[in-house]
């Protein structure tokens, strides 16, 4: 292992080239559901949407040999998914929850049904960049090489954070979310901004899941997400429905994703697999701590996974 | 984009609107019958009528959100075809609804730029700022820009959607209902400053209301409607209330005079010590209330809904948890269960009933029997009788005059008012009823139902019932109730017997003066 030969520096060593790595779908699903749960609607189908994702860019890229494709495909693939799920969960007396459910089921199957073949097959992976330029250690070299897609993310979250501040359908997007009945006395038509906004959500959760298998972990297989788009969904309720906060806490569950694989690379096997559940436990943590029957979450969008009348 | 924006400096006249013969029918059902209307320009017009009337569908019509059947629009003598509001804004006309359409998570300037029908793609928000300080500067109301409107108050969320329509450049105004929850205070401040509008020539008013007082005061024109057809038009100043509300009942209705008895040896029935309780977003809703009330007597609490009221009533029903102190009823600790409802005859009038007191999908013999399904004769050995259950809702079908085509019908299938009877024959019909708490009972219902209400709640009274009777409608709390308690922020303010009440100093108490 690389952080061998840097004794238990490598233990926080490998957590930081961790969570560089891992919080890569974090944060494409988390900004693609704070886009939707800004319109009002709910998305869990993106654990769906990021293995479909996964699986189309895989497949694209070892076609091709173009891993860029690959990326560009599991966009379009997402945003297939999200106009089932934009039209699904928005007929009448519909549950967002539900029909979410239903599109994991849906769009996992379909990745695992359509991707079959390509489980084994190496395909082109995306190119890397380093950060380590100024050192000589090899292990700092290859933990420290990030993907462009890492900094695309990171590009996106203060540009979401600016267009839902100071973009008239950034405007537009949170009064339908908190306030429908303003929004149609306005004479916006809901359908179309919770539709638009549920398929670029799926967009950026396509793109997610083109990291998973086009950078890390890099292959595909079926329990490449493990979860991951439904714990992005906990995610935008910890982050408050900001997209900033969503990056920080992105960064947070790809750290204590990170945390087994690091102890195991130091030799400690002990309660390895406690220390890979740690982000589920996080999940729930999160949600005992921020959830109360009591009171409701401030800046949660108003009109959040209610069904339409 | 500099002269897209909506220019507040100049005042133009406002057009004149006119609606001839317009007709609106909904399948079978004709809401609107050959009516006409006509607004001139700087004036001040009331549309009067009962609930059902046909007044919001005929600002409706006006406005785009619905196409007339027949009839015509005119905008300065002009025959217009308005689709949408957009078109409607186009000619100059702006409507402020009943409910607030500002969306409550964005600010005051967030709301505004929202609101313009050409804002730009990506809004410079110093250059906005800048724009509308110089629109407050010369508007009637101030408001902080930078506020979010959750934070407002009801009277200020009211300014801000009048406000958004002059922002609009708006020149004939639509209100609905404007006042419904004001103070009598922000009421006179809001309308008093329309006023001067009108009369300087800057905007013509439609107002739709049925406060007389209101309309006497400020409009100078009134057009009646009574059963989607034209009742009476004329000038305020040679009308009188009489008048007004006879064109508005039609054949004269008298309301059930009040009487009250008095009870001998009245005892504490119901006794809030301290009681405190939060909001949904964890806030103090209800700070420390203490009040008795004894059997034979209506306290009545005023307030500006939002100040806490619902939060109470939700307590006392057992909808919500008390942060901390006392509730006695008889006496004895009350913490709203099933068990202490039964034993202490407490029953309760929510507000939204349908809501807060039915089960939409169950059947009216269903819902009447919510209270009593488990208890004989309605149960027996754990069994439900179903026989007894529909035989027991029929009973109270007759007495309450519910108007329900069977009581196999789903609650949500009738009507408000029906389903206030509902509910009320529910609450009502238990023999010993000890405690009665009833928040908003008439909120949108037509003058017979609100007067058959009024004295079933004070036939309760009467038989040594203790009320509590939580309204937002001062007129309804001055006739009914023996005490009027203020409610303001949660806190209970003000307490007066209702003989020697004012209504001046309830509405200074109710703004939290």
């Amino acid at each position: 292992m690389a952080t061998e030969a840097l004794g238990l520096w490598g233990v926080p060593l490998a957590i930081i080239a961790g969570t560089l790595r891992g919080s890569v779908p974090f944060l494409f699903v988390s900004l693609g559901e704070c886009l939707t749960e800004k319109s009002g609607k709910i998305n869990l189908g993106l654990e769906g949407t990021l293995l479909m994702g996964a699986m189309s860019a895989y497949a694209i890229s070892y076609l091709t040999g173009s891993p860029w494709l690959g990326v560009i495909t599991a966009g379009v693939a997402g945003m297939f998914l999200g106009l089932i799920h934009g039209w699904l969960s928005q007929q009448p007396r519909v549950n967002d929850v539900a029909v979410g459910i239903a599109m994991i089921i849906f769009g996992s199957g379909l990745a695992f049904f359509l991707g079959k073949p390509f489980i084994q097959p190496s395909a082109p992976q995306l190119p890397t960049l380093s950060l380590a330029g100024w050192t000589q250690i090899p292990q700092l070299e290859s933990a420290l090489s990030i993907s462009p897609l890492f900094i695309l993310g990171v590009a996106i979250a203060p540009l979401m954070q600016w267009f839902f501040r100071s973009s008239r359908w950034g405007l537009l997007i949170r009064a339908v979310g908190d306030s429908p009945d303003a929004a149609r006395a306005m004479g916006i038509s809901i359908f179309k901004v919770r539709m638009a906004s549920i398929v670029a959500g799926s967009f950026l959760a396509g793109i997610g899941g083109a990291s998973l298998s086009l950078f890390y972990p890099g292959s595909w297989s079926e329990r490449i997400s493990s979860g991951q788009g439904l714990m992005a969904v906990a995610l935008v309720i910890f982050a408050r429905w900001n997209p900033i906060q969503c990056l920080y806490a992105s960064l947070l569950f790809g750290g204590a994703q990170a945390i087994g694989p690091a102890m195991q690379s130091v030799g400690i096997d002990a309660y390895y697999y406690l220390f890979n559940a740690s982000p589920y436990i996080l999940t729930l943590l999160i949600m005992v701590i921020t959830c109360s029957p009591k009171r409701t979450l401030t800046g949660a969008p108003g009109s959040l996974g209610q069904a339409q009348e | 984009m500099e002269t897209a924006i909506a220019a507040p400096q100049t005042k133009t006249a406002p057009p004149e609107l006119e609606v001839i013969n317009l007709t609106k029918r909904f399948g079978t059902f004709t809401a609107l019958d050959q009516v006409s209307i006509k607004v001139t320009p700087g004036s001040f017009h009331a549309l009067l009528g009962e609930n059902g009337a046909g007044k919001s569908t005929l600002v409706k019509c006006i406005m785009g959100f619905y196409t007339p059947t027949s009839g015509e629009v005119l905008i300065d003598q002009q025959t217009r075809t308005i689709a949408s509001p957009k078109d409607a804004h186009h000619f100059g006309l702006g409507m402020v609804y009943q409910h607030f359409t500002s969306v409550p998570a964005m600010t005051v300037a967030e709301n505004l730029v929202l609101s313009r029908y050409d804002s730009p793609q990506w809004i410079n928000w110093k250059a906005e700022y800048e724009r509308l300080d110089a629109f407050m500067a010369t508007s009637p109301f101030q408001i902080d820009l930078r506020t979010p409107i959750s934070q407002l108050a009801a009277g200020q969320k009211q300014k801000l959607e009048i406000l958004k329509q002059l922002y609009l450049n708006s020149r004939v105004l639509i209100l609905d209902e404007p006042t419904s929850v004001l103070t009598p205070d922000e009421a006179d401040e809001v309308l008093g400053l329309l006023r001067e509008e009108v009369t300087a020539g800057h905007l013509s008013v439609l107002m739709i209301s049925h406060k007389f007082r209101e309309v006497m005061a400020f409009t100078d024109e009134v057009t009646v409607l009574r059963k989607g057809q034209l009742a009476g038009h004329g000038y305020v100043r040679d009308l009188t209330v009489d008048d007004m509300a006879h064109m508005m009942l039609g054949e004269k209705q008298e309301a059930t005079p009040v009487e009250k008895v008095t009870i001998a040896d009245p005892k504490p029935v119901l006794e809030l010590r301290n009681l405190c309780a939060d909001r949904d977003n964890g806030l103090p809703a209800v700070r420390s209330a203490s009040l008795t009330i004894r059997s034979g007597e209506i306290v009545g609490i005023a307030g500006v809904s939002g100040n806490g009221q619902r939060e109470l009533v939700e307590v006392l029903a057992g909808q919500r948890p008390r942060h901390s102190g006392e509730i006695l009823v008889n006496g004895e600790p009350y913490q709203s269960t099933r068990k202490e409802m039964a034993r202490h005859q407490v029953y309760t009038l929510p507000e939204e009933p349908l809501r807060n007191a039915c089960v939409p999908h169950m059947s009216v013999a269903e819902n009447m029997a919510l209270r009593t399904f488990d208890c004989p004769p309605q149960a027996k050995r754990g069994l439900l009788s179903l026989i007894n259950i529909r035989r027991m809702a029929e009973g109270l079908v007759k007495v309450f005059s519910v108007k329900t085509p069977s009581v196999d019908t789903p609650v949500g299938n009738l009507s408000g008012g029906n389903v206030q009877r509902t509910v009320l024959a529910r609450e009502l019909s238990s023999t010993n009823i000890n405690l009665l708490i009833a928040a908003n009972p008439c909120f949108g219902l037509d003058f017979s139902a609100v007067d058959y209400i009024h004295s079933q709640i004070l036939a309760a009274r009467n038989r040594g019932v203790a009320v509590l009777l939580v309204s937002e409608d001062l007129d309804e709390l001055l006739k009914l109730s023996d005490r009027i308690t203020v409610i303001s922020d949660g806190e209970l303010v003000y307490e007066s017997p209702t003989a020697a009440a004012d209504i001046k100093t309830l509405g200074h108490k109710m703004a939290g003066h």
